[in-house]
């Protein structure tokens, strides 16, 4: 039975389409990435699917079962954190995992040992009596996770979980997610952050509702059909500027290493090279790239514009 | 200490909370015109820092000044003269963007006739005028981004402070947004920048990392590459925090 199935959702809040005819599908113990900018419909998708939101058209199964014809079975199957996870502030480490592990009727003697498996993922164990207020943000991302996974669930739906966390929590954060995927345990997770894709099985990338493009990582850049440069020079936003000024305005982005020339034309960086020197551009070397995650999503955005 | 010739230098500066050091005997200069980038994981000691700076917090120890002036005698001067904007900025969502933005003028204790200029100024230069009359909670992010930061903006201060500007913004509306801070720099404004995205760091003219309350690297991002041998920034953070874990 395939965990989560998406067919042509769509909802709507106040004339704003939110979700606009988006399909997908996570599979048995896969890592999907829903991946998009905030106000993209991240969250309302979710919500639906864990059955806090009613959906105005299409069908969102959770393992086989319509969600809005079974909320009490989705609730009690599946692992969800929200975005704004409220851990009890007041209470400890173990005391939040406890409370977890009660309102799931997980009995006591389960709990002990799923908290040793948990600890074990996490590192958490020196910290078990410090209370959550006293734990710093990838800490308290990490005892989340751990609270929603008491009652060991097959399926589990996490909504920004790494938002606002430092890079070495959010890898630490992901190698945790990695571990349980390899145990069989099904994964969607959304996030704002494009270079977190590579960790997915497959992603979607999503922007104003819509569905641009969902596949494996690899085979998702492989989309990107444009030959792409990266030109390189002392000073970025300088070298952009004045690229304004040439017939690749439009198709050149600011990256941290550089700029990224798209070749729409498919000249060939040798007639790329001659136009730069032609406009007299100042520029330290050019070398073909392969696209990454944040160069197809710009991509994408510019298609779905036009 | 020299003044005038840097926006913001420390010396030493140290904050404890109880028994617990947050800031440890930090020393760096910024000049004008500089984007620097702050670094660190979360807990590193980096808010406890920026507070410092803006005025909102005493140092234990150390010294500090400000557009030249002194963190312990002059917080209030400072504020008129850094402007301060975080992802978590505050908006008045049922106030229109014009109305928003002269609220702030009144914050900041400018005449009307200031307000009023100032805020044509800054709507125009912003390429806000579009969206002036439009309700602040209509706007996609991206606008309310630029809308916070010429909130931020509007007493025209030397300083700007952006604690993590761009969380969860579009790729495109990023960028805009750092041709925008680009700008601003080559203007002569100095910004202080803290982010999580590591790509963006690279944007920064000169990096400092914090750990455990310390600065461990300050340098160019070019020089930090080369240093740590990594392709990229994100590279050089994970084997900086790492380095720390076995010391």
């Amino acid at each position: 039975m395939i965990p989560i199935q998406i067919n042509h959702l769509k909802k709507a809040f106040a004339g704003t389409q939110a979700v606009n005819d988006i399909s997908f599908a996570v599979h048995q113990g896969e890592i999907f990435g829903l991946i998009g900018p905030d106000g993209a419909g991240k969250t309302t998708t979710i919500r639906i699917l864990v059955s806090l939101l009613t959906a105005d058209a299409g069908q969102v199964l959770f393992k086989g079962r319509a969600v809005h014809k079974n909320m009490a079975f989705v609730r009690s199957q599946i692992g969800y954190m929200p975005q704004r996870f409220s851990l009890y502030q007041d209470l400890s480490v173990e005391e939040n995992m406890h409370f977890f592990g009660d309102l799931f009727k997980v009995t006591r003697y389960e709990q002990k040992e799923r908290m040793q498996r948990l600890f074990s993922f996490s590192n958490l164990e020196p910290f078990r009596k410090r209370r959550a207020a006293a734990l710093s943000g990838g800490m308290k991302q990490k005892l989340a996770l751990s609270c929603m996974l008491m009652h060991d669930p097959e399926v589990v739906v996490l909504d920004e979980p790494t938002y606002g966390v430092d890079p070495v929590s959010r890898n630490e954060f992901w190698n945790i997610l990695k571990m349980l995927s390899e145990q069989g345990t099904s994964i969607l997770v959304t996030t704002a952050y494009m270079d977190e894709a590579e960790l997915c099985n497959r992603v979607g990338l999503i922007f104003k509702g819509r569905l641009l493009a969902h596949d494996e990582p690899q085979k998702l850049t492989n989309h990107f059909d444009h030959p792409l440069y990266l030109i390189d020079s002392d000073q970025s936003n300088k070298l952009y500027d004045a690229l304004q000024q040439t017939p690749f305005a439009g198709d050149c982005h600011l990256f941290g290493e550089g700029i990224h020339l798209t070749d729409r034309q498919k000249r060939g960086m040798h007639a790329v090279r001659t136009i730069l020197d032609e406009q007299k551009i100042d520029y330290r070397s050019i070398k073909p790239i392969t696209p990454d995650m944040e160069d197809l999503f710009l991509e994408l955005m510019q298609d779905a514009k036009n | 200490m020299t003044s005038n010739t840097f926006s913001v230098e420390t010396e030493n500066l140290t904050r404890k909370f109880g028994s617990f050091t947050a800031v440890d005997s930090v020393t760096f200069r910024v000049k004008p015109g500089e984007i620097f980038g702050f670094l660190g994981a979360n807990g590193a000691g980096k808010t406890t820092t920026i507070r410092m700076l803006c005025g909102l917090l005493l140092p234990t120890t150390g010294d500090a000044r400000v557009a030249g002036l002194n963190v312990y005698t002059d917080s209030e001067g400072i504020k008129q003269r850094i402007g301060y904007m975080s992802q978590k900025f505050s908006l008045y969502e049922d106030l229109t963007v014009r109305e928003n933005v002269q609220f702030y003028g009144g914050v900041y204790g400018l005449n009307r006739r200031a307000i009023k200029t100032r805020t044509e100024e800054l709507l125009t230069y912003l390429q806000l005028q579009d969206k002036a009359d439009a309700l602040t909670r209509e706007l996609p992010l991206g606008w309310k981004q630029k809308m916070a930061l010429s909130s931020a903006m509007l007493h025209d201060p030397p300083i700007i402070f952006l604690d993590e500007p761009t969380s969860g913004v579009d790729p495109a509306s990023r960028r805009d947004f750092w041709l925008l801070i680009y700008q601003l720099a080559a203007e002569g404004k100095t910004v202080f920048v803290t982010t999580h995205f590591m790509d963006e760091a690279e944007y920064c003219h000169r990096l400092s990392i914090m750990r455990d309350g310390k600065i461990v690297e300050l340098d160019s991002p070019e020089a930090l590459k080369q240093q740590y041998n990594a392709v990229s920034m994100q590279d050089v953070f994970l084997k900086v925090v790492d380095r720390g874990a076995h010391e």
